[in-house]
């Protein structure tokens, strides 16, 4: 291997080495190189020299500027709260209906609404609150607790079924697999409540089997969902003459109701969002109600 | 390719099978009720196909001494077919998860297929698999030809190819059942991490030998990122692995660390197997096949140096930066930030040394697709790198973190700079490791290129948008000083750029697909042996000296 050998294209020596054919060139290092080391090291020091960097045992460098992180977060939370304040203190304090009648609130409801809804009620109810199987909607007319923003704030904060000690507790009993009612006992009821809300159903069933279903009914369901089957906000007993439903309306469904029983659940919100965020969740719902289908 | 082993190195490998055979037996019996049982199973039956396979040559005549006057490359071919195979499994993987974004139920309601379990496989099955095969594969390769000497022995590299490969399926099979240290880059459990630790040891002392037997005065620089690669990579692997298991009969173990400590050590992992597997062992590979294709000296042996040990030195600090305002410390932070911010000058150096060594032979980048992927690699080195020291930033970080950007940051980093490395230097070493005077087919290379290309393109892109607008979504406040979106609504946002993500993915395997092929018929066809590197010969042993092997 020739010591001195140029490259013809760059013009620069190698180094004299070379491994199964690669070759290297002695080029400088170009200056660019020794200016950006120098620059982003000066830029580190600088750095190091203001903020918190270098260890020293038990403690470390505090830096020129005092900055500490914990408190500029903690300084961050205290001011957005204090602005926030301009409204939250209002919404905590007045009344539902104060608030529903102040145009710039119901603002602030709406935007914030949105948020809380979508970051923790959505994954259940949908994004559009208008819930799925399983979930009730939340902008229909049907509210199994009650629809007032008092019932709606008391529902998220203790929850159904929940663990929460004030729980709204409500349970539709296994009237089939508990062996309460017979196999027909069940299709007369199924085909009678069916045709409550749809007269239809009604038309096509023969009498004596309606009216078996009604003796059924009358036996057994007037407890919890009323004479008039129109339901019981206390007791979170569904009306079975409107054309909601949570479960399903058609004939399958109601039977897998009333051969398995219903318990629904919902968390309680009471330990995880404050009492504001469940006001303003309250308020949001009953305006989205309001504006809804 | 069994039979090429001597008649000792076949007893030894029988020795090691029968023990590999033993260790599963007992892992399948301890681990009955267990994940490590399944493992055992899977390490046993590996043991005994290997007994099997060396049982069939056992009485073969033993190969000649003409051997020992040949670079030793049949690990290297076994090693570039196993990276092609974890490429496309990984890389189809990767689609996969990338469609489950778009279309949650693509998990069939199985819970191996859910996206926390094929996730790490994805990412295991790319980086282990795909880069440290081919980083195993190429290593050995160079290591040869730049030290003009042919490895030790024989056994000790099929050690490491195989134990490697092994390891590589504990891991993988080991997130479908739900095994996992939950330590990102670093999921398989504590036996899988014990092999690896043998099999990595045994790989540097390989190293170590052929080197102390060169032939050449000096080391060549691949050779220092490929040892820089093995050594830290041991390091590393250890110290973030210190874990105490359950008990013998569990997968499950329970890491030496806790807290912030656990998390720091995680990242200084984590972010050095990104420096240290990711780009040393890559600038490795780089610092031989761009020249050597290009046919051009390296630009500068002294940047070179400045490079190796900015590198070396620089990103064993930075990992802290993946862990901006957390409970870690804040001089931890700073430390981290400044030592990315001036990482970037070697890093650029490394990419600009590639990048001027083409000087004098563009018109071959224009004209060879093997080339243009080198060029490729060299520009998204220098690319990501600025992006991560950039990121590194803690006001960047602040809206960078947690969000798509990191993704398509990493993805650049993965697709641009070490797939079209590692694809480049495979369609170099391929003719010459076959012997073929060239690929099957240049005109799938090039497709291959374009798909690649393509791909990267349409998946960098897809991420840098939906990460920057996920990121400002995130922090978007409305006039009455609460958050403007829910989590949700940034989801929805993000569709558009996941089905693009999942369309880039999909070009990037399809590339894959037809590099394998293209692979797979130049080896099967039969061209004409030709010589092409007539001088690719070790320096032979001078009479009176000991032959190489066995037992050196």
């Amino acid at each position: 291997m020739a010591v001195e050998e140029r490259d013809p294209v760059s013009g620069y020596l190698t180094t004299g080495h070379e491994w199964n054919g690669i070759k290297e060139l002695n080029t400088p290092v170009p200056r660019v190189v020794y200016f950006f080391l120098w620059a982003t090291f000066l830029y580190s020091v600088v750095y190091w020299i203001l903020m918190p960097a270098w260890p020293l045992g038990v403690t470390y460098t505090k830096g020129l500027l005092g900055s500490d992180q914990r408190n500029i977060v903690a300084v961050q939370l205290k001011d957005a709260t204090a602005e926030r304040a301009r409204w939250s203190k209002l919404i905590e304090t007045e009344s539902f209906e104060a608030i529903q009648a102040d145009k710039r609130l119901m603002t602030i409801v709406r935007q914030t609404g949105a948020t809380l809804f979508g970051d923790n009620c959505a994954a259940c109810h949908g994004r559009t609150a208008e819930g799925g199987s399983g979930f009730p909607t939340l902008v229909s007319q049907a509210f199994l607790w009650g629809g007032t923003p008092d019932a709606i704030a008391e529902t998220i904060r203790v929850g159904i079924n929940s663990p929460h000690k004030d729980t709204r507790t409500s349970q539709m009993p296994a009237f089939g697999r508990d062996g309460m009612l017979k196999r027909e006992q069940i299709d007369d009821v199924v085909d009678y409540v069916r045709s409550l809300s749809n007269p239809a159903v009604g038309k096509a069933i023969a009498p004596a089997k309606l009216a078996s279903g009604k003796a059924v009914f009358t036996d057994n369901c007037v407890a919890c969902h009323g004479e008039n089957a129109t339901g019981n906000i206390e007791l979170g007993a569904p009306n079975l003459r409107d054309n909601f439903s949570i479960y399903g309306g058609d004939a399958q469904s109601v039977f897998t109701t009333v051969w398995g029983g219903r318990q629904g659940h919902m968390p309680s919100w009471d330990s995880r969002l404050s009492a504001l965020d469940r006001k303003i969740l309250a308020l949001y719902l009953v305006n989205l109600r309001a504006a809804g289908p | 390719m069994i039979a090429q082993l001597t008649k000792s190195e076949r007893q030894l490998a029988l020795i090691i099978l029968l023990a590999l055979t033993i260790c599963g037996l007992a892992m399948a019996i301890a681990g009955r009720q267990d994940p490590l049982g399944v493992h055992g199973a899977i390490v046993m039956l590996a043991g005994i196909a290997g007994i099997f396979g060396v049982i069939y040559v056992y009485y073969e005549p033993e190969p000649d001494e003409a051997r020992l006057a040949l670079y030793y490359d049949d690990p290297t071919k076994v090693a570039i077919i196993l990276a092609m195979i974890w490429a496309v499994l990984g890389m189809f993987i990767g689609d996969w998860v990338a469609w489950q974004l778009v279309f949650p139920n693509l998990t069939f309601d199985a819970s191996w297929s859910s996206f926390g379990r094929i996730r790490p496989a994805h990412t295991s099955a790319v980086i282990f698999g795909f880069g440290g095969n081919a980083l195993i594969g190429t290593s050995l390769y160079v290591l040869q030809r730049t030290s003009r000497a042919r490895l030790p022995d024989q056994i000790s590299p099929w050690f490491v190819l195989l134990g490697y490969n092994l390891f590589c399926v504990l891991a993988a099979t080991g997130y479908l059942m739900g095994v996992t240290q939950s330590k990102e880059y670093a999921e398989p459990e504590w036996y899988a991490d014990l092999l690896l630790v043998i099999v990595w040891v045994v790989y540097f002392i390989i190293y170590l030998r052929t080197l102390a037997r060169r032939k050449e005065p000096h080391i060549y620089v691949a050779n220092w990122y490929y040892m820089a690669f093995i050594l830290v990579v041991a390091i590393l692997h250890t110290v973030n692995n210190l874990a105490m298991p359950v008990s013998f009969g569990h997968a499950k173990s329970y890491s030496a660390f806790s807290g912030v400590q656990d998390a720091m050590t995680q990242w200084w992992y984590g972010h050095n197997a990104v420096a240290f597997f990711l780009t040393a062992g890559f600038l490795g590979m780089m610092y031989y096949y761009l020249p050597v294709r290009a046919g051009r000296p390296i630009y500068s042996y002294r940047m070179s140096i400045i490079s190796f040990w900015g590198i070396t030195f620089m990103y064993m600090w930075a990992g802290s930066h993946h862990l901006h305002y957390t409970a870690l410390p804040q001089w931890v932070q700073t430390l981290g930030m400044t030592f990315s911010v001036m990482l970037l000058v070697p890093s650029w150096a490394s990419a600009g040394n590639a990048l001027l060594t083409l000087n004098g032979a563009w018109y071959k980048v224009r004209d060879d697709a093997t080339l243009r992927f080198m060029m490729v690699a060299a520009v998204f080195y220098g690319l990501t790198t600025f992006e991560g020291s950039f990121m590194a930033i803690r006001s960047v970080n602040s809206l960078s973190h947690y969000t798509d950007w990191t993704v398509g940051h990493v993805h650049a980093g993965a697709l641009g700079w070490v797939a079209m490395i590692t694809f480049g230097s495979i369609y170099a070493s391929v003719p010459w490791l076959w012997k073929r005077e060239r690929m099957y087919s240049p005109a799938l290379v090039e497709w291959h290129f374009w798909l690649a290309v393509a791909g990267l393109f349409t998946y960098v892109f897809a991420m840098w948008n939906s990460g920057i607008i996920q990121g400002l979504m995130w922090r978007t406040y409305n006039d009455s000083g609460t958050l403007s979106y829910s989590f949700i609504e940034t989801v929805v946002a993000m569709k558009p750029y996941y089905v693009a993500r999942a369309i880039g993915g999909l070009l990037f395997l399809a590339g894959a697909v037809v590099g394998s092929y293209n692979i797979w018929m130049t080896i099967r066809t039969a061209g004409q042996p030709v010589d092409a590197r007539a001088a690719d010969l070790p320096v032979t042993q001078p009479a009176g000296v000991p032959a190489l092997q066995p037992g050196e």
